[in-house]
């Protein structure tokens, strides 16, 4: 079979998925439940996809010229039936694949909150040139290029730009979600395992692109606690200055906290983008109609 | 503010030994063409039988060799990059450096998508469409010969920037804020802006020029249920184009009026909308998509019947699968970017049509199995050609509806899962069409077939080549690699981005085989003549006229009384019910004359874009003026069509009679 390929780098990719922090090694509710969307999905197509395959090579090799004893039917150019069939078929594949879309699209909604006991905790990721700025607005630390949350506890993002577009993503923990200047995008997800997992941006932002990747650690609740008091002891203040210093562009940041950060930072930024001379643009800006 | 604008010799790279080499073999390659002509003689040759031909077929040849001569340049491009994420792991930064990998990357797509597989696919429906209708050329012949030299002004000014400046690093679909002034200062963007602004005009005018020849110029009798496959499938994609492009070029005009006058349309700053651009180009991008895969899937038609000897299966399915994929297209670009945090409904809703036309695409590789169902197939070039796409395609259509979820879409989007997935519905899709069309066609255009055993090693060559370069990308992409990595520090993705470098090698192949194929073709041309016209036994009415064709198509318009006409003329001969040569009186007939309208247009086209990407306005001015000069010439001449007697014609059907055979 031609497939031979594609089974086996189908087959290899989900051991090797496996064991190599991808999106088939999920360590969260969320990635999870994406990765069981794939493969239902899949399974569904794959019913449908693998006997057209074969049944394209078995017409094209019996029905070949040379064969004698295959039938010629030159009339053969209409059915009823077989029109219907081929019409159902599609349809029917498409109407199971398309509710699983419309569930997931509202289960897994990445604003959705993530249904938990314990209380989330809110982290504030701004993507900059070219790196990440990850702020704890309630416990008043921040830092670059690295993020460190608790196992078991709903992490609420709020997510924006700097300037140019990127996409916030960690495979095993959630799916990617846009950050854009001038307005906010949200994404919940929780990692139910201890571990250092990759996330990166997964949108081409320029030169720098290629480093623009962090760590994630999901440790205890405990040790997350100790992260916390140990990050506000030491380390510089984000303010509106030093944070006009880490906006410069630049790669490859090695990760560093800060032990303070001024209140609506956040804010600040995602309003600076929108700051203009003209008033109509003040009266109505972006960030607004988006909001709506 | 100096008389040449931006532009001096700084804008020359030459301290980046790569692009100089490639530039000094363009160069040389170029020259040495140029003089080749020249030392032969054959400048006037060319001048008056091609660069200044009004006709469809001619205009058609020249798309085509427009697209191959790219496609080299883009699969170069491509290898750069498989290359450079071959080798650049872990510490390793490879021998591209981000600036100019970010270029490599955005020159491939812009290139693929704009400058081969559009032109591909224009050609291939410049040269059947006007045959298949029984036409004598198409609507607007002088307007056709402005579309391709604008489109070849794009690839001029696309090349340009290798020498001069540099190109977009941006990606192909240059989103904004990046590609704005404040992220994007340099030309690579504007020459990305004009040289597309400039070729869309072209690409416009064709849909334009198409639908109406499809729409009125068709033989007496053909009426639509009687239009072969080929010429639904070529209508519904200029439909699209007619209704898509204006589109991408208000958007384009959008962005370069913010780069250019500092308008605030899509900047970071006073109220731009970046949504807006990605929303505007995808309302374009994805009904792109089918304006390139419809009459690709045409070719499959024409190809699964003609080498089964019978009739397409399901000939009415198949036209209302192509109109309903026509329509459906408009409703579904929101899949290109569920990540944006639109709410649950939009997702669901997008999500659902995009899925919804899987059912028209899955219904029409249903009905080419039938097509063969009952056949003699013919196990020719363009038959593997089909086959292979019918077996690649269904698995690039089933990790289309995988992105198509939401939930899925939010793991893989800007992966390579992604790139080997558009890459999967593409290369079969678009691109093994186009080389069955080409193979199917050739016998049509020149009047010899192409070497067989060449045309099967280059496809088995691309077949390997494609699913050793493609399926990796699928377990990269899901190990979480996303595109546009000019280096990463993930080693166990390298192995299979080694697989992958292997397949592009494999490919590679592929490209070679088919240019041997070529020339094999042409040195054994006299072995390889097809006197006939019917080289295939054909069914439809280009088979029925001589090849190649002459500049009036056929001597006689023939007349259409059911579908796949001149299967059954024969039909009728062969049960002794018609005569198989029937000697007309003929008449005189009147064919477009040759005008160098196209190529003056496009000579001021490319002087106004090169000036506008380089701020020489005085220059700008000049090319605007040019052009519009050229228009009006062209709208005031008086004689613009010239007469064949009807001797001429009579004595040409005479020498070249189509035999019927089976």
């Amino acid at each position: 079979m031609r497939y031979v390929p594609l089974a086996a780098v189908l087959i290899g990719a989900s051991m090797l998925g496996g064991c190599d922090g991808g999106v088939l090694d999920p360590k969260g509710p969320i990635a999870f439940a994406e990765r069981q969307i794939l493969f239902n999905a899949t399974g569904i197509m794959l019913a449908i996809v693998i006997p057209v395959v074969i049944a394209t090579l078995a017409v094209a090799f019996w029905f070949r010229a040379s064969n004698d004893r295959a039938r010629y039917r030159p009339d053969f150019v209409y059915s009823g039936r077989l029109e219907m069939l081929v019409w159902s078929i599609p349809l029917m594949t498409i109407l199971l694949t398309g509710t699983v879309a419309w569930i997931g699209s509202y289960d897994l909604d990445p604003p959705k909150p993530i249904a938990s006991s314990a209380k989330p905790i809110k982290v504030q990721a701004i993507s900059l040139d070219w790196k990440w700025l990850f702020i704890y607005p309630e416990l008043g630390v921040a830092s670059v290029n690295h993020l460190t949350i608790p196992v078991g506890t709903p992490v609420s993002f709020e997510l924006t730009s700097s300037g140019v577009m990127n996409s916030f993503f960690v495979p095993q923990l959630a799916g990617q979600i846009y950050t854009m200047a001038g307005m906010a995008t949200r994404l919940n997800l929780r990692a139910d395992y201890s571990g250092t997992y990759r996330g990166m941006s997964a949108n081409f932002s320029g030169d720098g692109f290629a480093d623009m990747y962090f760590n994630v650690d999901a440790i205890p609740p405990e040790r997350f606690a100790q992260w916390v008091a140990m990050t506000r002891r030491a380390g510089p203040v984000l303010d509106s200055k030093t944070y006009a210093d880490l906006a410069k562009p630049s790669a490859a940041v090695t990760p560093f906290t800060y032990h303070s950060v001024a209140s609506d930072l956040f804010e600040s930024i995602r309003m600076s983008s929108v700051q203009s001379d003209d008033a109509l643009c003040r009266s109505y800006p972006t960030s607004m109609r988006a909001e709506k | 503010m100096t008389i040449l604008g931006k532009l001096d010799w700084s804008a020359v790279p030459f301290d980046q030994p790569i692009i100089m080499g490639t530039v000094g073999g363009m160069v040389v390659a170029i020259v040495s063409v140029l003089s080749w002509v020249t030392l032969k003689g054959y400048v006037p040759y060319l001048w008056r039988e091609w660069i200044t031909s009004v006709d469809h077929k001619r205009i058609g040849v020249m798309y085509i060799v427009l697209a191959l001569v790219m496609l080299l340049r883009g699969f170069a491009d491509g290898i750069m990059m498989r290359t450079q994420q071959a080798v650049a792991a872990g510490g390793a930064q490879g021998f591209l450096p981000p600036e100019h990998f970010d270029q490599i990357f955005s020159a491939h797509g812009t290139i693929m998508i704009f400058f081969v597989a559009m032109p591909l696919v224009i050609g291939l429906m410049n040269f059947a469409v006007p045959l298949q209708l029984g036409a004598r050329d198409v609507a607007f012949p002088t307007m056709n010969s402005v579309s391709f030299w604008l489109t070849a002004s794009g690839v001029l000014l696309i090349n340009v920037s290798l020498a001069v400046g540099e190109f977009a690093k941006t990606g192909w679909f240059a989103y904004p804020p990046l590609s704005e002034l404040q992220f994007s200062p340099g030309v690579g963007v504007d020459y990305y802006l004009w040289s597309l602004q400039i070729s869309g005009i072209g690409t416009l005018l064709s849909g334009v020029n198409f639908v109406t020849t499809i729409l009125k110029m068709r033989a007496p009798g053909m009426s639509y249920m009687r239009m072969p496959v080929f010429c639904w499938t070529s209508l519904a994609s200029n439909l699209l184009i007619v209704a898509a492009f204006p589109v991408l070029t208000a958007l384009f005009a959008m962005l370069l009026l913010d780069r250019y006058l500092g308008f605030h349309f899509f900047t970071v700053d006073a109220g731009g909308n970046v949504m807006m651009y990605v929303n505007l180009f995808w309302i374009w991008g994805h009904p792109e998509v089918y304006i390139l895969v419809l009459p690709a899937f045409g070719v499959y038609s024409e190809v699964a019947a003609t080498f089964s000897g019978k009739s397409l299966f399901g000939y009415r399915s198949m036209v209302l699968a192509t109109m309903a994929i026509c329509v459906l297209s408009y409703t579904v670009w929101l899949h290109h970017f569920f990540t944006m945090g639109a709410s649950a409904s939009v997702n669901a809703f997008f999500g659902i049509t995009s899925m919804i036309i899987g059912v028209p695409t899955g219904v029409k590789v249903f009905n080419w199995l039938f097509a063969m169902y009952g056949g003699r197939v013919r196990f020719t070039v363009p038959v593997l050609w089909t086959i292979g796409f019918m077996v690649t395609f269904v698995f690039g259509g089933l990790t289309g509806v995988l992105l198509a979820l939401p939930p899925v879409d939010w793991q893989v989007h800007n992966s390579l899962f992604l790139v080997a997935h558009f890459h999967h519905v593409i290369i079969p899709g678009v691109l093994f069409g186009a080389i069955a069309g080409y193979n199917y066609w050739f016998p049509k255009a020149f009047g010899f077939k192409l070497d067989e055993r060449w045309g099967k090693a280059a496809f088995w060559c691309w077949f390997i080549g494609f699913h050793l370069a493609f399926m990796p990308l699928y377990v990269t992409g899901l190990m979480g690699m996303p595109r546009r990595m000019q280096h990463y520090d993930v080693l166990s993705w390298q192995p299979w981005l080694l697989i992958a470098e292997v397949g592009a090698i494999i490919i590679f192949a592929g490209i070679i085989c088919q240019i041997i194929q070529l020339v094999v073709s042409i040195r054994h041309r006299e072995q390889l003549r097809d006197a006939t016209g019917d080289p295939w036994n054909g069914r439809t009415l280009e088979w029925s006229t001589a090849s190649p064709p002459p500049a009036w198509n056929f001597a006689v318009v023939p007349r259409v009384g059911e579908l796949d006409a001149f299967w059954a003329k024969k039909q009728r001969v062969l049960a002794k019910q018609e005569l198989p040569l029937q000697r007309p009186a003929y008449q005189p007939i009147e064919v477009p004359r040759n005008s160098p309208t196209g190529v003056v247009t496009a000579f001021f086209a490319v002087i106004t874009g090169f000036a506008l990407i380089w701020h020489i306005w005085w220059m700008a001015g000049f090319g605007l003026l040019g052009a519009a000069v050229t228009l009006l010439a062209f709208m005031f001449r008086t004689r613009d069509e010239v007469e064949i007697p009807a001797e001429q014609v009579g004595l040409f059907d005479r020498a070249h009679p189509v035999e019927v055979s089976l």
